[in-house]
Protein backbone atom coordinates (compact mmCIF):
# COMPACT_ATOMS: atom_id res chain seq x y z
CA UNK A 1 0.00 0.00 0.00
CA UNK A 2 2.65 2.35 1.16
CA UNK A 3 5.02 1.82 -1.89
CA UNK A 4 1.76 2.39 -4.10
CA UNK A 5 1.25 5.80 -2.58
CA UNK A 6 4.96 6.48 -3.07
CA UNK A 7 5.05 5.08 -6.40
CA UNK A 8 1.86 7.65 -7.68
CA UNK A 9 3.41 10.75 -5.96
CA UNK A 10 6.57 10.38 -8.27
CA UNK A 11 4.17 9.91 -11.38
CA UNK A 12 1.96 12.87 -9.97
CA UNK A 13 5.21 15.07 -10.13
CA UNK A 14 6.90 13.84 -13.46
CA UNK A 15 3.31 14.81 -14.56
CA UNK A 16 2.23 18.52 -13.98
CA UNK A 17 -1.43 17.52 -14.64
CA UNK A 18 -2.46 14.17 -13.52
CA UNK A 19 -3.93 12.03 -15.79
CA UNK A 20 -7.30 10.82 -15.37
CA UNK A 21 -6.55 7.49 -14.66
CA UNK A 22 -4.66 8.72 -11.04
CA UNK A 23 -7.36 10.50 -10.25
CA UNK A 24 -10.21 7.61 -10.08
CA UNK A 25 -6.77 5.75 -7.94
CA UNK A 26 -6.62 9.25 -5.86
CA UNK A 27 -10.22 8.59 -4.94
CA UNK A 28 -9.32 4.93 -3.65
CA UNK A 29 -6.84 6.05 -1.52
CA UNK A 30 -9.37 8.82 -0.20
CA UNK A 31 -10.96 6.11 1.45
CA UNK A 32 -7.97 5.61 3.88
CA UNK A 33 -8.04 9.12 5.02
CA UNK A 34 -8.51 8.88 8.94
CA UNK A 35 -12.41 9.60 9.63
CA UNK A 36 -11.14 12.94 10.74
CA UNK A 37 -10.25 13.97 7.25
CA UNK A 38 -12.44 12.79 5.52
CA UNK A 39 -15.47 14.37 7.54
CA UNK A 40 -13.64 17.63 7.62
CA UNK A 41 -13.54 17.26 3.47
CA UNK A 42 -16.89 16.77 3.64
CA UNK A 43 -18.06 20.18 5.40
CA UNK A 44 -15.51 21.75 3.69
CA UNK A 45 -16.41 20.46 0.57
CA UNK A 46 -19.75 19.61 0.56
CA UNK A 47 -20.79 22.14 3.88
CA UNK A 48 -22.02 18.38 4.70
CA UNK A 49 -24.00 18.74 8.59
CA UNK A 50 -23.87 15.05 9.33
CA UNK A 51 -20.24 15.34 8.78
CA UNK A 52 -20.25 18.08 10.84
CA UNK A 53 -21.93 16.69 13.81
CA UNK A 54 -19.78 13.55 13.35
CA UNK A 55 -16.57 16.28 13.97
CA UNK A 56 -18.80 17.82 17.05
CA UNK A 57 -19.07 14.24 18.77
CA UNK A 58 -15.02 13.27 18.27
CA UNK A 59 -14.17 16.47 19.16
CA UNK A 60 -15.97 19.23 21.31
CA UNK A 61 -15.57 17.05 24.65
CA UNK A 62 -12.00 17.09 23.66
CA UNK A 63 -11.87 20.51 23.95
CA UNK A 64 -13.95 21.21 26.60
CA UNK A 65 -11.57 18.77 28.46
CA UNK A 66 -8.73 21.04 26.73
CA UNK A 67 -9.83 24.65 27.39
CA UNK A 68 -10.69 23.34 31.06
CA UNK A 69 -7.25 22.25 31.65
CA UNK A 70 -6.24 25.57 30.02
CA UNK A 71 -7.89 27.33 33.38
CA UNK A 72 -11.35 27.55 31.93
CA UNK A 73 -14.23 27.59 33.99
CA UNK A 74 -16.75 24.40 32.77
CA UNK A 75 -19.50 27.12 31.32
CA UNK A 76 -16.82 29.19 30.05
CA UNK A 77 -15.10 26.33 28.04
CA UNK A 78 -18.32 25.28 26.36
CA UNK A 79 -19.02 29.17 25.20
CA UNK A 80 -15.49 28.72 23.95
CA UNK A 81 -16.23 25.21 22.34
CA UNK A 82 -19.24 26.70 20.40
CA UNK A 83 -17.44 29.17 18.39
CA UNK A 84 -14.08 26.79 18.04
CA UNK A 85 -17.00 24.71 16.33
CA UNK A 86 -18.63 27.40 14.34
CA UNK A 87 -15.34 29.02 13.31
CA UNK A 88 -14.95 25.30 11.95
CA UNK A 89 -17.57 25.40 10.25
CA UNK A 90 -17.57 29.04 8.73
CA UNK A 91 -13.59 28.90 7.82
CA UNK A 92 -14.08 25.29 6.53
CA UNK A 93 -12.39 26.48 3.02
CA UNK A 94 -9.00 27.29 5.03
CA UNK A 95 -8.47 23.49 5.97
CA UNK A 96 -6.17 22.11 3.94
CA UNK A 97 -5.37 18.76 4.74
CA UNK A 98 -1.91 18.82 2.87
CA UNK A 99 -0.20 20.72 5.27
CA UNK A 100 -2.44 20.23 8.38
CA UNK A 101 -4.26 17.70 10.43
CA UNK A 102 -7.54 18.63 11.71
CA UNK A 103 -6.44 18.43 15.02
CA UNK A 104 -3.52 20.56 14.65
CA UNK A 105 -5.99 23.02 12.60
CA UNK A 106 -8.69 22.86 15.39
CA UNK A 107 -5.90 23.38 18.03
CA UNK A 108 -4.25 26.33 16.25
CA UNK A 109 -8.49 27.80 16.22
CA UNK A 110 -8.96 26.99 20.09
CA UNK A 111 -5.53 29.29 20.73
CA UNK A 112 -6.89 32.15 18.97
CA UNK A 113 -10.30 31.93 20.34
CA UNK A 114 -8.68 31.53 24.09
CA UNK A 115 -6.46 34.29 23.76
CA UNK A 116 -8.91 37.20 22.12
CA UNK A 117 -10.97 36.40 25.10
CA UNK A 118 -7.70 36.92 27.48
CA UNK A 119 -6.50 39.44 26.17
CA UNK A 120 -9.34 41.29 24.12
CA UNK A 121 -7.18 41.84 21.27
CA UNK A 122 -6.55 39.69 17.92
CA UNK A 123 -3.71 37.31 17.93
CA UNK A 124 -1.52 38.45 15.08
CA UNK A 125 -1.83 35.41 12.37
CA UNK A 126 0.29 35.07 9.50
CA UNK A 127 -1.38 36.12 5.95
CA UNK A 128 -2.61 32.61 4.72
CA UNK A 129 -0.97 31.36 2.11
CA UNK A 130 -1.91 31.81 -1.55
CA UNK A 131 -3.03 28.97 -2.71
CA UNK A 132 -2.43 27.81 -6.72
CA UNK A 133 -5.24 27.03 -8.21
CA UNK A 134 -6.44 23.74 -7.46
CA UNK A 135 -5.46 20.44 -8.85
CA UNK A 136 -6.22 17.45 -7.85
CA UNK A 137 -5.54 16.53 -3.62
CA UNK A 138 -2.23 14.70 -3.39
CA UNK A 139 -3.25 11.86 -1.65
CA UNK A 140 -0.34 10.60 -0.64
CA UNK A 141 1.04 13.89 0.94
CA UNK A 142 -2.47 13.69 3.07
CA UNK A 143 -1.73 10.12 4.40
CA UNK A 144 1.79 10.64 5.05
CA UNK A 145 1.06 13.52 7.13
CA UNK A 146 -2.14 11.73 8.53
CA UNK A 147 0.94 8.54 9.44
CA UNK A 148 3.17 11.18 11.08
CA UNK A 149 0.94 12.50 13.49
CA UNK A 150 -0.25 9.40 14.50
CA UNK A 151 3.75 8.17 15.07
CA UNK A 152 3.76 11.72 16.40
CA UNK A 153 1.08 9.99 19.12
CA UNK A 154 3.05 7.22 20.17
CA UNK A 155 6.45 9.37 20.27
CA UNK A 156 4.54 11.25 23.20
CA UNK A 157 2.99 8.52 24.72
CA UNK A 158 6.34 7.12 25.20
CA UNK A 159 7.15 9.74 27.33
CA UNK A 160 8.09 9.95 31.18
CA UNK A 161 4.85 11.10 32.77
CA UNK A 162 6.53 14.41 34.04
CA UNK A 163 8.26 14.99 30.72
CA UNK A 164 4.91 14.67 29.10
CA UNK A 165 3.60 17.09 31.43
CA UNK A 166 6.00 19.59 30.58
CA UNK A 167 5.01 19.25 27.14
CA UNK A 168 1.37 20.12 28.28
CA UNK A 169 1.69 22.94 29.57
CA UNK A 170 3.88 23.88 26.66
CA UNK A 171 1.28 23.98 24.29
CA UNK A 172 -1.97 24.33 26.71
CA UNK A 173 0.07 28.10 26.51
CA UNK A 174 0.82 27.99 30.62
CA UNK A 175 4.95 28.53 29.97
CA UNK A 176 6.83 31.60 28.84
CA UNK A 177 8.70 30.86 25.59
CA UNK A 178 11.85 30.94 28.50
CA UNK A 179 10.05 28.55 30.58
CA UNK A 180 10.05 26.49 27.11
CA UNK A 181 13.61 26.59 25.95
CA UNK A 182 14.69 25.52 29.37
CA UNK A 183 12.01 22.96 30.57
CA UNK A 184 11.11 20.65 27.99
CA UNK A 185 14.49 19.61 27.54
CA UNK A 186 13.32 18.75 24.06
CA UNK A 187 16.10 19.82 21.73
CA UNK A 188 12.98 21.81 19.52
CA UNK A 189 15.83 23.86 17.47
CA UNK A 190 16.83 21.77 15.77
CA UNK A 191 12.76 20.97 14.09
CA UNK A 192 13.86 22.58 10.56
CA UNK A 193 12.74 21.99 7.34
CA UNK A 194 9.06 21.00 5.98
CA UNK A 195 6.51 20.00 8.12
CA UNK A 196 6.69 16.27 7.50
CA UNK A 197 10.64 16.85 8.19
CA UNK A 198 10.12 18.48 10.99
CA UNK A 199 7.73 16.11 12.60
CA UNK A 200 10.33 13.34 11.98
CA UNK A 201 12.75 14.69 13.77
CA UNK A 202 10.87 15.83 16.48
CA UNK A 203 9.82 12.16 16.58
CA UNK A 204 13.23 11.31 17.24
CA UNK A 205 14.17 13.26 19.32
CA UNK A 206 11.41 12.14 21.86
CA UNK A 207 12.40 8.59 20.81
CA UNK A 208 16.14 9.62 22.55
CA UNK A 209 14.63 11.16 25.36
CA UNK A 210 13.22 8.17 26.53
CA UNK A 211 15.69 5.73 25.82
CA UNK B 1 12.49 35.78 0.22
CA UNK B 2 15.06 33.46 -0.94
CA UNK B 3 18.13 35.28 1.49
CA UNK B 4 16.53 34.80 4.56
CA UNK B 5 19.26 33.54 7.31
CA UNK B 6 17.86 34.82 10.65
CA UNK B 7 14.70 32.66 11.89
CA UNK B 8 12.71 32.58 14.75
CA UNK B 9 14.31 30.62 17.75
CA UNK B 10 12.09 27.17 18.27
CA UNK B 11 11.04 28.33 22.00
CA UNK B 12 9.73 30.61 20.79
CA UNK B 13 8.07 29.72 17.81
CA UNK B 14 6.49 27.15 19.49
CA UNK B 15 5.33 30.12 22.66
CA UNK B 16 3.83 31.40 19.40
CA UNK B 17 1.93 28.70 18.46
CA UNK B 18 0.56 27.91 22.10
CA UNK B 19 -0.14 31.36 22.33
CA UNK B 20 2.03 32.54 25.36
CA UNK B 21 4.05 34.95 23.74
CA UNK B 22 4.06 38.72 24.31
CA UNK B 23 1.26 40.34 21.71
CA UNK B 24 3.97 42.54 20.54
CA UNK B 25 6.37 39.68 19.45
CA UNK B 26 3.38 37.52 18.42
CA UNK B 27 3.47 40.37 15.90
CA UNK B 28 6.69 40.11 14.77
CA UNK B 29 6.60 36.56 14.71
CA UNK B 30 3.48 36.32 12.92
CA UNK B 31 5.32 38.84 10.08
CA UNK B 32 8.34 36.79 9.55
CA UNK B 33 6.39 33.61 9.03
CA UNK B 34 4.27 35.48 6.18
CA UNK B 35 7.25 36.02 4.40
CA UNK B 36 9.02 32.84 5.51
CA UNK B 37 8.30 29.32 4.19
CA UNK B 38 10.34 27.52 6.58
CA UNK B 39 9.28 28.85 9.89
CA UNK B 40 5.76 28.33 8.74
CA UNK B 41 6.20 24.71 8.19
CA UNK B 42 8.10 24.63 11.53
CA UNK B 43 5.18 26.60 13.08
CA UNK B 44 2.94 23.86 11.25
CA UNK B 45 4.96 20.95 13.53
CA UNK B 46 4.12 22.91 16.52
CA UNK B 47 0.58 22.73 15.98
CA UNK B 48 0.47 19.48 14.70
CA UNK B 49 1.91 18.37 18.19
CA UNK B 50 -0.81 20.97 19.58
CA UNK B 51 -3.33 18.44 17.64
CA UNK B 52 -2.14 15.96 19.20
CA UNK B 53 -2.56 16.95 22.81
CA UNK B 54 -6.42 18.07 22.34
CA UNK B 55 -6.32 14.26 20.43
CA UNK B 56 -5.39 12.96 23.98
CA UNK B 57 -6.67 14.81 26.24
CA UNK B 58 -9.31 13.60 28.83
CA UNK B 59 -13.25 14.13 27.25
CA UNK B 60 -14.92 16.48 29.53
CA UNK B 61 -18.72 15.30 28.33
CA UNK B 62 -20.55 18.59 26.74
CA UNK B 63 -24.20 19.64 27.74
CA UNK B 64 -26.86 18.02 25.97
CA UNK B 65 -28.38 21.26 24.72
CA UNK B 66 -24.75 22.21 23.08
CA UNK B 67 -24.69 20.70 19.68
CA UNK B 68 -28.55 21.71 18.93
CA UNK B 69 -27.37 25.28 19.84
CA UNK B 70 -24.44 24.92 17.68
CA UNK B 71 -26.37 23.31 14.78
CA UNK B 72 -29.18 25.84 14.86
CA UNK B 73 -26.30 28.73 14.36
CA UNK B 74 -24.63 26.83 11.17
CA UNK B 75 -27.34 29.14 8.97
CA UNK B 76 -26.80 32.39 11.09
CA UNK B 77 -25.41 35.27 9.41
CA UNK B 78 -21.97 36.33 10.98
CA UNK B 79 -19.17 39.29 10.25
CA UNK B 80 -16.19 37.60 8.53
CA UNK B 81 -13.10 38.85 10.24
CA UNK B 82 -11.20 41.33 8.46
CA UNK B 83 -8.78 40.03 6.17
CA UNK B 84 -5.17 42.28 5.80
CA UNK B 85 -3.10 41.60 3.07
CA UNK B 86 0.61 42.28 2.68
CA UNK B 87 0.84 46.03 1.26
CA UNK B 88 4.32 46.89 -0.24
CA UNK B 89 6.95 46.27 1.88
CA UNK B 90 3.96 45.69 4.97
CA UNK B 91 2.96 42.02 6.10
CA UNK B 92 -0.13 41.58 6.87
CA UNK B 93 0.56 41.57 10.52
CA UNK B 94 1.96 44.86 10.27
CA UNK B 95 -0.87 45.90 8.11
CA UNK B 96 -3.05 45.11 10.90
CA UNK B 97 -1.12 47.11 13.66
CA UNK B 98 -1.56 50.18 11.11
CA UNK B 99 -4.92 49.47 10.80
CA UNK B 100 -3.67 49.90 6.98
CA UNK B 101 -2.60 53.55 7.51
CA UNK B 102 0.62 54.68 5.74
CA UNK B 103 3.33 54.87 8.53
CA UNK B 104 2.68 58.09 10.53
CA UNK B 105 6.91 59.01 10.55
CA UNK B 106 8.03 60.95 13.63
CA UNK B 107 11.55 62.18 13.08
CA UNK B 108 14.11 61.08 15.92
CA UNK B 109 17.22 62.63 14.15
CA UNK B 110 19.89 62.08 12.05
CA UNK B 111 17.65 61.35 9.22
CA UNK B 112 16.19 58.39 11.43
CA UNK B 113 12.41 58.23 11.74
CA UNK B 114 10.11 55.68 13.71
CA UNK B 115 6.78 55.15 14.01
CA UNK B 116 5.17 54.05 17.10
CA UNK B 117 2.37 51.16 16.14
CA UNK B 118 1.56 50.29 19.76
CA UNK B 119 2.65 50.36 23.21
CA UNK B 120 1.92 50.20 26.58
CA UNK B 121 2.99 48.48 30.03
CA UNK B 122 3.58 44.99 28.18
CA UNK B 123 5.68 46.00 25.09
CA UNK B 124 6.05 48.14 21.80
CA UNK B 125 6.02 47.99 18.32
CA UNK B 126 6.99 50.20 16.12
CA UNK B 127 8.54 50.86 12.55
CA UNK B 128 11.77 52.50 11.98
CA UNK B 129 13.86 54.14 8.89
CA UNK B 130 17.24 54.23 8.50
CA UNK B 131 18.90 56.02 6.18
CA UNK B 132 21.53 54.32 4.67
CA UNK B 133 24.76 54.28 6.47
CA UNK B 134 23.34 55.53 9.69
CA UNK B 135 23.45 54.04 12.93
CA UNK B 136 20.11 53.66 15.46
CA UNK B 137 20.86 55.40 18.42
CA UNK B 138 23.24 53.25 20.89
CA UNK B 139 20.96 50.98 23.28
CA UNK B 140 20.61 47.85 25.20
CA UNK B 141 17.38 46.86 26.40
CA UNK B 142 15.94 46.15 29.54
CA UNK B 143 14.04 42.98 27.85
CA UNK B 144 14.08 41.36 24.57
CA UNK B 145 13.48 43.06 21.33
CA UNK B 146 13.46 41.84 17.77
CA UNK B 147 13.80 43.23 14.35
CA UNK B 148 12.26 42.34 11.61
CA UNK B 149 13.91 43.78 8.46
CA UNK B 150 11.32 44.58 6.36
CA UNK B 151 13.46 46.91 3.51
CA UNK B 152 16.98 47.51 3.26
CA UNK B 153 19.45 45.58 5.46
CA UNK B 154 21.31 46.34 8.34
CA UNK B 155 24.54 44.99 10.21
CA UNK B 156 25.18 45.21 13.56
CA UNK B 157 28.34 43.18 15.98
CA UNK B 158 25.85 39.82 15.45
CA UNK B 159 26.22 39.83 11.57
CA UNK B 160 24.42 41.15 8.93
CA UNK B 161 20.11 41.20 8.35
CA UNK B 162 18.29 41.58 5.08
CA UNK B 163 14.60 41.46 4.25
CA UNK B 164 12.57 38.68 6.03
CA UNK B 165 15.66 38.36 8.76
CA UNK B 166 15.00 38.46 12.38
CA UNK B 167 17.17 39.68 14.97
CA UNK B 168 16.41 38.90 18.69
CA UNK B 169 18.70 40.73 21.28
CA UNK B 170 18.46 40.37 25.23
CA UNK B 171 19.48 42.57 27.58
CA UNK B 172 23.12 41.22 27.44
CA UNK B 173 23.62 42.03 23.74
CA UNK B 174 24.72 46.00 23.48
CA UNK B 175 24.54 46.88 20.06
CA UNK B 176 24.42 49.15 17.14
CA UNK B 177 22.48 48.32 14.12
CA UNK B 178 23.86 50.33 11.07
CA UNK B 179 21.87 50.60 7.73
CA UNK B 180 24.01 49.32 5.25
CA UNK B 181 25.02 51.92 2.06
CA UNK B 182 22.39 51.56 -0.63
CA UNK B 183 18.48 51.54 0.29
CA UNK B 184 17.26 53.05 3.64
CA UNK B 185 16.51 50.48 6.35
CA UNK B 186 12.83 49.96 7.64
CA UNK B 187 12.58 47.45 10.28
CA UNK B 188 9.92 46.52 12.61
CA UNK B 189 10.51 46.28 16.16
CA UNK B 190 8.86 44.69 19.13
CA UNK B 191 9.79 45.18 22.33
CA UNK B 192 8.53 43.50 25.91
CA UNK B 193 9.78 46.45 27.74
CA UNK B 194 10.97 50.38 27.25
CA UNK B 195 14.51 50.74 25.43
CA UNK B 196 17.48 52.53 27.41
CA UNK B 197 19.79 54.35 25.26
CA UNK B 198 23.09 54.80 26.34
CA UNK B 199 23.82 58.45 24.66
CA UNK B 200 22.48 61.54 27.11
CA UNK B 201 20.26 62.98 24.36
CA UNK B 202 18.32 60.67 23.40
CA UNK B 203 17.76 59.43 26.99
CA UNK B 204 16.07 62.94 27.53
CA UNK B 205 14.29 62.83 24.58
CA UNK B 206 12.79 59.36 25.43
CA UNK B 207 9.64 60.44 27.28
CA UNK B 208 9.24 62.62 24.86
CA UNK B 209 9.45 60.47 22.00
CA UNK B 210 8.31 56.81 24.58
CA UNK B 211 11.10 55.21 22.74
Amino acid sequence: MLTQTLDRQNLAKSNKVTPRRERESVSQVKTEYSNETIWMLAVRDNRDRGAFSALFDHFAPRLKGFIIRGGASPQQAEEIVQDVMLTIWRKADMFDPHRAQVSAWIYQIARNRRIDIARKENRPMPEALKEEPELEPDASQILGLEQEATQLKQALATLKPEQREVIEKAYLGELTHQEISTQTGLPLGTIKSRIRLGLQRLRHELKDLTQ
Amino acid sequence: MSAITHHVPDAILASYAAGSLPQAFAVAVASHVSLCEHCRAALEAHQAVGGVILEDTEFVAVSAKLKDSILAQLDAPFTPEPVYERNGIFPGPVMEVMQRHAPRWKKLGMGVRQDILSADAHGSVRLLYIPPGQAVPDHSHNGLEMTLVLQGSFSDETGRFGVGDLEIADETVDHTPVADPGTACICLAATDARLRFNALVPRLLQPMFRI
